[in-house]
């Protein structure tokens, strides 16, 4: 028997056939990238190849990194492979990538979610006989409400403070989360105020024609009592910080799937809550896994046993790909 | 039930005393008599009779979410919350309906007398009527304490607000073995006090611990000191020919210590002695571990009646004569004690703690040190002008703790934890060194900030050896210093030691695990201390 299409190394998902790693996290000769997270697109590598969408993010926060991009679904031959791009949903540029070796198929989902979000393109099932599949939320108390039921949630909370006169402080990870809510409020209840780290990752996404409302940079300078009624949006770590005090009286809330649980939610302290993911849910991630067509499944980052055994009683093959490959940091729970 | 939804999300969506209280206070302007009396127990920590085993709830919920039992049992220690397990599982509910709490509550008593199917067909039909959050309440009335960030003592405020009645006459209003069944709203809160409850405890008042050393107290002729000791706080009721003995959780325990169905032989009637039950070897407190295996038991065999008994140290006077003396200072109320309570035979399952005469600070440092040599945890301090206040309240009474024992240990096992620390690993075994292996001997769970426990979970995660159900084995490497207040041999444990109050207080990141303390030097402290 040949070589499986990928298989798992010390330093990330390998394709023997292409001679190339994907979203590996040691420094390798040539990385194909899934979407610009820290977790995923990692400094060090000598040749990075990802969407044309997901590009400028990379250089943004990686630097002077020598990339080669490609379109969504454009094909690619590396070695005796064949490499394309395909929609995974999670943020805007983030992709799947689908590898097929002498007519064997294995796609490779990054993180995903299935659910249109409005400005991430969105995602596309892809055939395959072997998909790795992420599954950050593969519990099945990890169900997602109709994002148009939580954008009302977060403008009547927002709306509220503002009428009570406190700022709102949304607390999110300020790439592909902070765009999301951006594109999920409405702007029209008050002025929108950015965290320089949302802000910078703004200024990228809008020279590339992704659709934001107007927002403000929050300065040193920056005076709170000028923008009464304000939406604060700032990544996770600046909440109950010495950046938040600024706004004086404030109502918090986090924006993630994992506000879902309602310890995890008093955990982190804030008023509010908002359960709002990029990654797929449980039903999502079923739904994603059956419409490849996949029969052998790879479970990683997240809870890779308990999925991996839950779909083996669904009539796949499935097995985890080994914890010290999973990664599962501290910036992938704040992204989430 | 919508209204107590509400109330729940609004209490659930802020951190703010003030905010929480306001909210609780418009619900007891609102509901009705019998929906703010349950409102009442339910804060107080009186929860209805469990009709329904959490095995059988769980395997509903699985059932009718369409999950196998096992992939619940995983989520459950991820949510850490059995109640919002099932509340997450469930389906979407088929219809609405605006049932009352006490509707609720009603329903799930009346099942304890249902054949078990038909117990079954009620709680499915229940959760298909009620929204997500109404769901985690119902289920929360069934599987255990009503824990929702709610206290006692903010329930008190709250009722206190909507009453218009003082604070501190609420709360005794509110001691004692009432419930929903035995009392109405009127008679617990509004009716004239006649007729009080023969057994109704007062609300204990609590110190705080004395975090630096007691100088900034002032003179020291203004403070009475006590030791500290290492039993269960009680108060002793005799009125009307009853005795009752209460717990400092509301517990009664009358029936535990039966030794004090003795006290109406030595003392008038129309008394309440707050005190340390303790077990007494005739000298001095017997350590803490052989009270503890009185506790659990509702009946007490005659072997550990003889082999531990209990006596009350007494150390204050709450009533005499049926009168309350709250507010009469501490030395008034130790003189009426002392009187009380000298000339008693010495086996009279009372006496009075021995006050510590003191001249200066460094004089009751001095004693404070000998503290463990007389079975004490450190000392009390209490003004001697201080009336006894209820719940904990900073000023006249400070407890001034000895530091604790202290060993190096290496961590071996994580389990995640509860509630708001549910899907962090914060449950940890520690090992020490007995030759090359490493033996367990202690668990912890406190000690960590918030960000220590984060980066462990990370850790753990990637260093997992094996899997046991919910307990992870880890690679043997990080060193912790374990605190605790004493040790004890116990035949239970495969170390043969017993740890009090163990924590974690400090991640020893510089020390290597070579060094982590061994078997040995445990046994040494046992020696010295145990």
């Amino acid at each position: 028997m040949s070589d499986p299409v990928l298989t798992f190394t010390d330093r990330g998902i390998y394709c023997p056939a292409g001679d190339f790693f994907i979203d590996p996290w040691r420094p390798v000769d040539r990385a194909l990238i899934t979407h610009g997270h820290a977790d995923h697109a990692r400094p060090g590598h000598r040749r990075y190849l990802c969407t044309d969408a997901c590009a400028p993010v990379m250089r943004h926060r990686l630097g002077e990194i020598s990339v080669e991009t490609v379109k969504f679904g454009e094909t690619r031959k590396i070695g005796d492979a064949l490499v394309s791009f395909h929609p995974a949903g999670h943020l805007p540029g983030s992709a799947q990538i689908r590898v097929e070796v002498g007519g064997e198929v294995w796609v490779a989902s990054g993180d995903y979610k299935v659910v249109p979000d409005g400005i991430s393109e969105p995602f596309e099932p892809v055939t395959c006989h072997s998909f790795i599949t992420e599954c950050t939320f593969g519990l099945p108390v990890f169900k997602w409400d109709d994002q148009a039921e939580v954008a009302r949630e977060l403008n009547a909370w927002w709306a509220r403070n503002a009428a009570d006169g406190k700022t709102s402080i949304l607390g999110a990870y300020s790439l592909g989360k902070a765009q999301r809510l951006l594109s999920m409020i409405d702007s029209e209840i008050g002025p929108i105020l950015t965290h320089g780290a949302v802000e910078n990752t703004n200024a990228v996404l809008r020279a590339q024609g992704y659709g934001l409302p107007d927002t403000i940079h929050v300065t040193p300078d920056l005076k709170a009592k000028d923008h009464p009624g304000a939406l604060v949006i700032a990544p996770p770590s600046a909440l109950g910080s010495q950046w938040a005090r600024r706004f004086g009286a404030s109502s918090t809330a986090f924006a993630s799937g994992w506000m879902r649980l309602r310890g995890v939610r008093r955990r982190r302290a804030a008023d509010r809550g908002f359960v709002i993911s990029d990654h797929a849910d449980w039903d999502g991630l079923m739904q994603a896994i059956r419409q490849t067509g996949a029969e052998n499944i790879y479970a990683t980052h997240g809870y890779t046993d308990i999925f991996a055994r839950w779909l083996n009683t669904q009539e796949y093959n499935a097995q985890v790909v080994p914890t010290e490959f999973g990664g599962e940091d501290d910036e992938a729970e704040e992204a989430a | 039930m919508k209204d107590f939804a509400a109330l729940f999300t609004t209490i659930d969506q802020t951190t703010k005393t003030t905010l929480k209280t306001k909210a609780l206070a418009s619900f007891f302007e609102t509901a009705t008599d019998e929906d703010k009396l349950w409102t009442i127990a339910l804060f107080s920590g009186r929860r209805p009779k469990r009709a329904v085993t959490t095995t059988q709830l769980r395997e509903w919920a699985a059932e009718v979410g369409g999950i196998p039992l096992w992939l619940l049992e995983e989520s459950y220690p991820i949510v850490g919350d059995l109640a919002e397990t099932i509340a997450l599982t469930l389906p979407p509910p088929g219809r609405e309906s605006d049932l009352s709490l006490t509707h609720w509550i009603i329903e799930l008593k009346s099942l304890a007398a249902l054949d078990i199917d038909t117990r079954k067909a009620r709680i499915l039909d229940a959760w298909d009527q009620l929204d997500p959050i109404e769901r985690f309440l119902f289920n929360k009335l069934i599987t255990g304490g009503f824990r929702i960030g709610v206290s006692q003592k903010l329930m008190t405020r709250a009722l206190a607000q909507a009453t218009g009645q003082d604070e501190a006459s609420l709360a005794h209003r509110l001691m004692g073995g009432w419930t929903p069944e035995t009392t109405s709203f009127h008679e617990l809160i509004v009716a004239e006090d006649a007729e009080a409850d023969d057994s109704r405890p007062y609300p204990f008042y609590l110190a705080y611990q004395l975090e630096h050393g007691p100088e900034a107290l002032g003179s020291p002729e203004d403070w009475q000191a006590e030791w500290k000791w290492d039993g269960i706080r009680g108060q002793v009721i005799l009125r009307n020919g009853t005795h009752h003995v209460w717990s400092r959780g509301e517990e009664l325990m009358t029936d535990r210590f039966p030794e004090f169905a003795r006290l109406p032989d030595f003392l008038p009637d129309g008394i309440v002695l707050d005190g340390e039950i303790v077990a007494w070897d005739g000298t001095q407190p017997h350590p803490f571990n052989t009270l503890q295996a009185r506790i659990g038991r509702k009946t007490v065999p005659k072997k550990l009646l003889k082999e531990a008994p209990v006596i009350l140290l007494a150390y204050d006077l709450l009533e005499e004569n049926g009168s309350d003396l709250r507010d009469l200072p501490l030395q008034d109320r130790r003189t009426r004690m002392e009187a009380l309570l000298q000339d008693l035979p010495e086996d009279a399952p009372i006496r009075a703690a021995p006050p510590l005469p003191f001249d200066t600070w460094d004089a009751l440092a001095q004693i404070r040190a000998t503290a463990r040599d007389h079975r004490a945890e450190g000392l009390m301090l209490k003004r001697k002008e201080s009336p006894y206040l209820a719940g904990r309240k900073k000023g006249d009474w400070w407890k001034w703790k000895l530091d604790p024992l202290t060993v190096d240990a290496v961590m071996i096992y994580a389990q995640q934890g509860h509630g708001r620390r549910a899907n962090l690993f914060t449950d940890f075994t520690f090992a020490v060194w007995n030759g090359n292996d490493l033996v367990p001997f202690t668990k912890a769970y406190s000690g960590l900030t918030d960000e220590e426990f984060r980066k462990i979970t990370a850790w753990v995660r990637k260093n997992t050896q094996q899997r046991f159900g919910p307990v992870r084995q880890v690679t043997p490497h990080h060193v912790f210093e374990i605190a605790f207040e004493g040790i004890h041999a116990s035949p239970r444990h495969k170390s043969g030691i017993a740890l009090r109050f163990p924590r974690m207080s400090r991640w020893r990141h510089d020390k290597p695990l070579q060094e982590a303390n061994t078997l040995d030097d445990l046994k040494d402290l046992l020696e010295t201390y145990g």
